[in-house]
């Protein structure tokens, strides 16, 4: 185990050691690179990454240019999570031969991908991954749709909003089918830990990262991350619709230990309505008319039986 | 913990699986990331047992699927050591996108791949549809026609493979079940000197490298994409032949067993020839043996090295001959057979006046009988003897209603 990194404020943290470049292709506003930021941010160890196909990797890798400071790999669109699995295996394999290179390095292997690469296609591997327990960190950067395609629906994206696949129209208010809880679904293989965070809340974030990188085995992390382009608000905004979507609860901020000990890590002085949220993104603009005004209410009831759900959990330690 | 060595005997009863097995365990391979499928699934169990009984160090990955053992074997390779898996049919189909990611991110990696017919109908014994379906994916081939072989050329796979001047792939196909399950006697190398021929992994471009960041997998367009798979193109041309050849030679320095691309038999006065892979080219020496007797002047000829293949090898081998025919273990599917393919392309814009016919057999492990090649010689004989082709140019043999031919 390694040296947490001491974090003091949000300057330092900002500022640090930083192994992405800013020279990407990332839509302004996008939210993927503040996460990524914040999670390599996070720590001083060595780091060996993958992206699945998505927008991070086609932003961040084209040849002959790269953004990444820092071992990175890239095979497909379903297999991030499977490329770092080998190269854990690999380190395993080369400290107990006594091959590598600096064995006095304390790497992390960390994978990122869109939530249509781990909710979806690459769900399989993922799950295999944390079945393995391989000493590493799946994090998702949960955008709710296929947005490096051009906007269609994912099993993450959630009920009501309009995606290019599932639009909404004259008959239909978009996306039928609730959102896949992915963090529960992955806590289930009782991996050490699991935890959904958001941007906005940088230091429960850098907590987790940090706890997650220093458990022995597999990580899985949800992290929101509001889309500019597809969730249809002003680029200047992205921060303020991470914390609708934790003030909302639409996205709470919990872990869960050894896949039964939950914790709920954010309680918003003031919950938000979902409503709120939702008026916030063109892709729910259609649901503000009068024949679908009762999906709002809907969410709003959904949204509370989640936090109350989420609260019996953390109070009955199961 | 240091593993333990195995003291072999001078000869050893091992089936084609097993064989490839202990190829693995000599190679001292890092990580098997893997995944269960007959009939190569006792390369994958010998090699777990081998790590049960602390005879290898590396990792051995038992992973969810095929797809994600390649995946797995990919990252593995990329953070720089040795590699190896084995699969078959349905499995190297599933597998079939990230062989060419392995490839393209030019990654040595071993596959034992022991061919098994792709469903439908759902069938597991032998045929070679899944060794063509992935002819073009950028790695190498070898073909083994018995145990022995896939023992001996998944250490010179490693070899090959991973010199730094090559960086590709390497696919060991073997027939299933009739090399796979099927017990000979075999010739190992000692443990050490298996090892120092295949020598230590030398890692280049290393993800462990933490001095040396690399950025693996990356995106080219339009603007860089031909570059790439053009240069792929031209290594594995113009590098890769002289590095087999090399490997062959320093395989048999220290085993007597020498390996060419093509692997000839009988051919230097040969006036008809069968074409074939696999373990079909031991039963077609065995019945040109006998042809000869008969006086018809009988030759064979397995690809050894399918990819890259080896045109040179084969328009020099069959430009006198009268009549040839090439033996494909696999549907078609609405066109001449793969293999019938290459080898017409290998003696097209050539001066020769050979004959060359086309043979559609044993798909799904149907059996290719003695008789069946002796109907076919017979035949090349008389294509041979009327100086044209008295056939059509494809037929099924061994199959079952009316005589199916075509072209």
């Amino acid at each position: 185990m390694s040296e947490i990194k001491k974090i003091k404020n949000l300057k330092e943290f900002s500022t640090s050691a930083d192994r992405f470049e800013g020279a990407h292709l990332l839509c302004p506003g996008c939210a993927h690179s503040i996460i990524v930021r914040e999670v390599l941010n996070a720590t001083n160890d060595d780091l060996v990454l993958a992206a699945s196909t998505g927008c991070l990797e086609v932003c961040t890798a084209v040849y002959p240019y790269t953004s990444w400071d820092a071992s990175w790999i890239h095979i497909g669109f379903e297999n991030g999570s499977t490329a770092v699995s080998g190269a854990e295996a690999m380190y395993k394999a080369l400290k107990t031969k006594g091959r590598l290179k600096q064995p006095d390095r304390n790497p992390k292997f960390v994978a990122f991908g869109g939530d249509g690469s781990s909710y979806d296609i690459g769900f399989q591997w993922i799950s295999g991954c944390m079945e393995r327990n391989h000493n590493m960190m799946y994090i998702v950067l949960d955008n709710e749709v296929y947005a490096n395609t051009g906007g269609q629906r994912s099993s993450s994206t959630p009920i009501g909003a309009s995606a290019t696949t599932t639009p909404a129209g004259s008959v239909s208010y978009g996306e039928k089918r609730n959102k896949k809880d992915m963090v529960a679904i992955m806590a289930s293989h009782n991996i050490p830990y699991s935890a959904q965070v958001a941007p906005n809340k940088w230091k429960d974030m850098v907590k987790k990262i940090q706890h997650g990188m220093n458990v022995e085995g597999a990580v899985f992390i949800n992290a929101v991350s509001p889309c500019t382009t597809e969730w249809k608000f002003d680029p200047k905004d992205t921060m303020h619709l991470a914390d609708l979507s934790t003030d909302s609860l639409v996205f709470p901020l919990y872990e869960i230990i050894d896949g039964h000990e939950l914790n709920i890590t954010y309680r918003p002085k003031n919950i938000v309505p979902v409503e709120e949220y939702l008026a916030a993104q063109g892709r729910f603009k259609h649901l503000f008319k009068d024949e679908y005004k009762y999906l709002i209410k809907e969410w709003q009831t959904r949204v509370d039986a989640n936090w109350a759900y989420l609260q019996r959990r953390e109070e009955a330690r199961v | 913990m240091a593993f333990d060595k195995l003291e072999l005997n001078e000869i050893e009863v091992w089936d084609g699986n097993h064989a490839a097995a202990q190829a693995l365990r000599q190679a001292q391979v890092d990580v098997v990331s893997a995944y269960p499928i007959t009939p190569s699934t006792a390369v994958v169990e010998g090699y777990a047992k081998f790590k049960a009984d602390n005879l290898v160090e590396g990792e051995v990955v038992m992973v969810e699927s095929e797809h994600a053992a390649m995946s797995g074997c990919i990252g593995a390779a990329a953070a720089g050591g040795r590699v190896a898996t084995a699969t078959a049919s349905q499995g190297l189909a599933l597998m079939a996108e990230t062989l060419y990611q392995a490839s393209g991110m030019r990654l040595p990696i071993v596959l034992n791949l022991v061919n098994r017919a792709l469903a439908a109908p759902l069938n597991v014994n032998c045929d070679h549809s899944d060794m063509y379906m992935v002819r073009d994916s950028g790695w190498i081939q070898f073909d083994a026609f018995n145990a022995q072989e896939a023992y001996d050329l998944n250490l010179i796979a490693f070899k090959v493979g991973e010199d730094h001047d090559v960086r590709l792939p390497v696919v060991v196909n073997q027939d299933g079940f009739l090399t796979s399950h099927t017990a000979q006697g075999l010739h190992p190398l000692s443990d050490d000197d298996a090892y120092n021929f295949v020598g230590e992994y030398k890692p280049m471009n290393d993800m462990l490298d933490f001095e040396h960041p690399v950025s693996h997998g990356i995106q080219t367009e339009e603007d860089w994409h031909f570059e790439h798979k053009a240069r792929q193109h031209a290594d594995t041309m113009n590098i890769v032949p002289a590095k087999i050849d090399e490997a062959f030679a320093e395989f048999e320095r220290i085993s007597g067993r020498k390996y060419n691309h093509i692997e000839k038999y009988d051919m230097d006065d040969a006036e008809v020839c069968v074409v074939c892979m696999g373990t079909s080219v031991e039963t077609a020496r065995e019945v040109a043996k006998e042809m000869r007797e008969k006086g018809i002047k009988a030759g064979v000829i397995g690809i050894r090295v399918f990819r890259p293949f080896p045109f040179a090898d084969i328009s020099e081998a069959l430009k006198d001959l009268k009549a040839v025919a090439v033996l494909d273990r696999s549907a078609p599917g609405g066109a001449a057979g793969a293999l019938f393919n290459e080898i017409a392309g290998s003696l097209i814009n050539t001066d020769t006046k050979v004959l060359l016919s086309g043979y559609i057999y044993g798909l799904g492990g149907r059996d290719l009988t003695k008789k069946h090649l002796v109907d076919l010689y017979t035949e090349l004989q008389a294509n041979a003897d009327a100086g044209k082709l008295l056939t059509q140019q494809q037929q099924f043999i061994g199959v079952r209603g009316p005589k199916l031919a075509f072209l």
